[in-house]
């Protein structure tokens, strides 16, 4: 028998991975469109500091993979410490992405300041409302471990939530490319 | 099906009734929703009609309308009729009562989620409700929302209408992607032994094709979405020129989303009519196999041909072509659709009960509708008739046909199963008859006048001097409108009596083979008692000769074959 709960998460998956090809899509009409990318007198971004960035969400990927195989095992320490150490590396990329989004608002680079603005508050926001969500799910369960005592969060759980995060996180060196390097 | 079960616990008047976990409950919800909006789409045709046949009065029972208050109606009416009506009647009812049901299962896969993608699409009707009451009225940038009349407030004065459209739309797209993550996971899943994919009933393939179609197209249209608010909220640029936007991308977000949206509604109705032929023809449906390939062909296509909704948009005449050719390739599998249905009636024992009046009708008049789909789909044509008449004729006669002839042969179906009580006959034909004859007599006299020049979403046709001797079509167009609103009092009659006059009825009233008809009626919580059905065959064996009846049920072995 076919295992509902992840089917039903790789159907959503399937719409969310829409959902971003309409921003991309967006995105890539005013950037081959515009004759100069970025447009005069806007703010480059931060290439190399997101490179690192970058770098830390691809770690907590692996994170959440040693997490996954720790639950299959049933080794609960294990399954702790690693959830933890992924939500840390979430958080960092999100304190990291803050902190660039408080920058380039200093240089100017605003929503309304154009398309240049607009398509990167909008494509990189709506990843981040992504983290941020991913973030909160995987705080529930681990306030769900602490108070469980010895209890394991639900392996299906953890499994549904790795699904999730691997998506947030596969789908992040694909928006780099597009944003920030090409 | 531990799952299922075991998030169902006891039941008391307000879980039984109103927060259900019920697919059965959920999808008669989601039916009365439909049908109340059906009622408040409805009467606003009477005050559109109205105005389109005698411009210079005031509406009976409504007032004076001015070009504004009419641009509100026009967008009103679409939205209601697609978001608000169409898809929660065909999906959201159809789709919840009927796939457990049909696959043998107790409930949904996720029960829990599907009571919340209720909830979520009754906050989405309230919104919209509620829009028609605040300051500067309810949205009138035209169903498809198109910027840059959508994206600044002051283009048509309605600022807080517009915002609540968005987000009634936003809520109505999650709560039927929750309800397609349901019915996709359940027929997959959920499916009881021996219900193979090729035994299961056409109605479901339509179910899970729409589902499909609408899970993969919607997210660009809530990327636009989230994009059009940003413009009217905050100040972006995506769609006003005047920024650096472009008000085209729009279009393509929408469209993308917008033409397989349409076949969500129109495949789900041709699975319902694709369910009825059979039993009331005594027969085999033609060509099982092949309906399930050209459906799955059509939604495979309904990604490729949206830009034929903007061929005088000013998009790259080099697109035109290709948009064409893809469009008219989709009416291949359409036709083959419209072909097996009738192969079906071919020497079959025809019963003319209401449900197989309203199957037929559908084909009679989606026929109509897919024929002069050809001439909108090939630009040539199209650029004399965009935005005129011809195309309101041509798209209510493939969706009014779908959600109203496709949709109430599946409600006199199954209201049998749904409600336990067996329907009027004599009602139910007098509402066929009335309902086909001033359906035509309100739709086509719009072909004549479309072509004569008359524009979609104009208040007065009299200030265009061009139009003024074809006026009287206006006014045959209204008086059918109007005798076609009072053709469904026989309907609401029927439901009302049959509810309130008790004829109970049994268990497979159609004498039909699919599994809901081995349920009690009404199915009681989680379908079937102790043990579920068994499936042996496909679903329209009729008049099979080993048989002793002329229908062979689903879950029925036959005995030893003389042979």
């Amino acid at each position: 028998m076919v295992d509902a709960p992840r089917l039903g998460m790789l159907i959503f998956l399937g719409s969310e991975t829409m959902l971003f090809a309409g921003f991309i899509a967006a995105f890539l009409v005013f950037r081959l469109g515009a004759p100069v990318w970025p447009p005069p007198f806007q703010p480059r971004l931060p290439v190399e500091l997101t490179g690192a960035n970058t770098g830390v969400l691809l770690l907590s990927g692996y994170t959440m993979w040693r997490a996954l195989r720790a639950a299959r095992d049933e080794k609960h320490a294990g399954l702790t410490r690693s959830l933890a150490q992924t939500a840390l590396l979430g958080a960092t990329f999100l304190g990291v992405q803050g902190y660039e989004w408080g920058r380039l608002l200093a240089f100017g680079l605003t929503a309304s300041s154009g398309v240049y603005g607009g398509t990167f508050y909008t494509l990189i926001g709506a990843h981040a409302v992504h983290v941020v969500a991913a973030l909160a799910w995987l705080a529930l369960l681990l306030i769900g471990t602490r108070r469980g005592g010895d209890a394991a969060p639900a392996h299906v759980g953890v499994s549904l939530l790795g699904m999730y995060w691997y998506f947030v996180v596969a789908l992040w060196p694909l928006l780099y490319t597009l944003v920030y390097l090409a | 099906m531990t799952t299922a079960t075991a998030q169902h616990g006891e039941h008391g008047f307000w879980t039984t009734h109103v927060f259900s976990t019920d697919h059965k409950t959920i999808g008669k919800q989601y039916l009365t929703l439909g049908l109340f909006w059906a009622v408040v789409g409805g009467l606003l045709t009477y005050v559109m009609r109205w105005q389109l046949a005698w411009p210079e009065t005031v509406v009976p029972g409504w007032g004076e309308i001015g070009p504004e208050t009419y641009n509100a109606l026009v967008t009103m009416h679409g939205t209601i009729m697609v978001f608000f009506v169409a898809m929660p009647i065909l999906l959201g009812a159809f789709g919840n009562f009927l796939i457990p049901l049909m696959v043998g299962a107790r409930d949904m896969a996720f029960p829990r989620l599907n009571m919340l993608s209720l909830w979520v699409f009754a906050l989405a009707s309230l919104l919209l409700f509620i829009s028609f009451f605040v300051p500067g009225g309810a949205a009138a940038a035209g169903w498809t929302g198109y910027p840059p009349l959508s994206a600044k407030a002051e283009y048509t004065g309605v600022n807080w209408g517009m915002d609540l459209w968005i987000l009634a739309h936003a809520l109505e797209f999650a709560a039927f992607l929750m309800g397609g993550v349901n019915y996709l996971t359940t027929a997959i899943a959920f499916r009881v032994p021996g219900m193979t994919f090729s035994r299961l009933p056409l109605v479901i393939w339509q179910q899970l094709t729409a589902t499909t179609l609408f899970l993969l197209s919607v997210g660009p249209l809530i990327a636009g979405a989230v994009m059009l608010l940003l413009d009217r909220q905050i100040g972006t640029h995506f769609f006003t020129p005047g920024g650096g936007g472009d008000p085209l991308l729009w279009q393509h977000l929408f469209w993308f989303f917008g033409h397989p949206e349409v076949y969500v509604i129109l495949l789900p109705a041709v699975g319902l009519v694709l369910d009825v032929l059979p039993v009331f023809s005594r027969k085999p449906i033609f060509g099982y196999r092949w309906i399930i390939a050209s459906t799955i062909v059509a939604g495979g296509l309904s990604f490729i041909v949206w830009a034929h909704h903007m061929f005088v948009s000013g998009i790259d005449p080099r697109l035109a072509m290709p948009f064409s050719i893809t469009t008219i390739l989709i009416s291949v599998p359409f036709a083959y659709l419209m072909f097996a249905m009738i192969a079906t009636l071919w020497r079959g024992s025809i019963r003319f009960d209401t449900p197989m009046l309203f199957a037929l009708g559908f084909i009679a008049m989606f026929i109509v509708g897919g024929l002069t789909g050809i001439f909108n789909g090939s630009a040539p044509a199209d650029i004399y008739i965009s935005d005129t008449y011809f195309v309101v004729a041509h798209f209510h006669y493939t969706l009014f046909s779908s959600v109203f002839f496709g949709g109430l042969a599946g409600f006199y179906f199954w209201f049998p199963k749904m409600f336990g009580r067996l329907m009027n006959e004599t009602l139910g034909k007098l509402h066929f008859w009335l309902t086909i004859v001033f359906f035509n007599a309100t739709f086509f006299p719009m072909h004549n006048i479309g072509l004569a020049g008359m524009m979609r979403r104009i208040a007065n046709p009299l200030q265009y001097d061009f139009l003024v001797p074809h006026q009287w079509i206006n006014v045959v167009a209204t008086i059918g409108t109007m005798l076609l609103l009072a053709s469904q009092i026989p309907f609401v009659m029927n439901v009302v009596w049959s509810l309130v006059a008790v004829r109970p009825a049994p268990k497979n009233p159609w004498q039909a083979n699919t599994l809901e008809w081995t349920a009690p009626s009404p199915p009681p919580h989680l379908n079937w008692g102790e043990a579920l059905p068994v499936v042996y065959r496909g679903p329209y064996e009729y008049s099979v000769p080993e048989a002793p009846e002329d229908w062979l049920p689903q879950d029925r072995v036959l005995a030893a074959r003389a042979r």
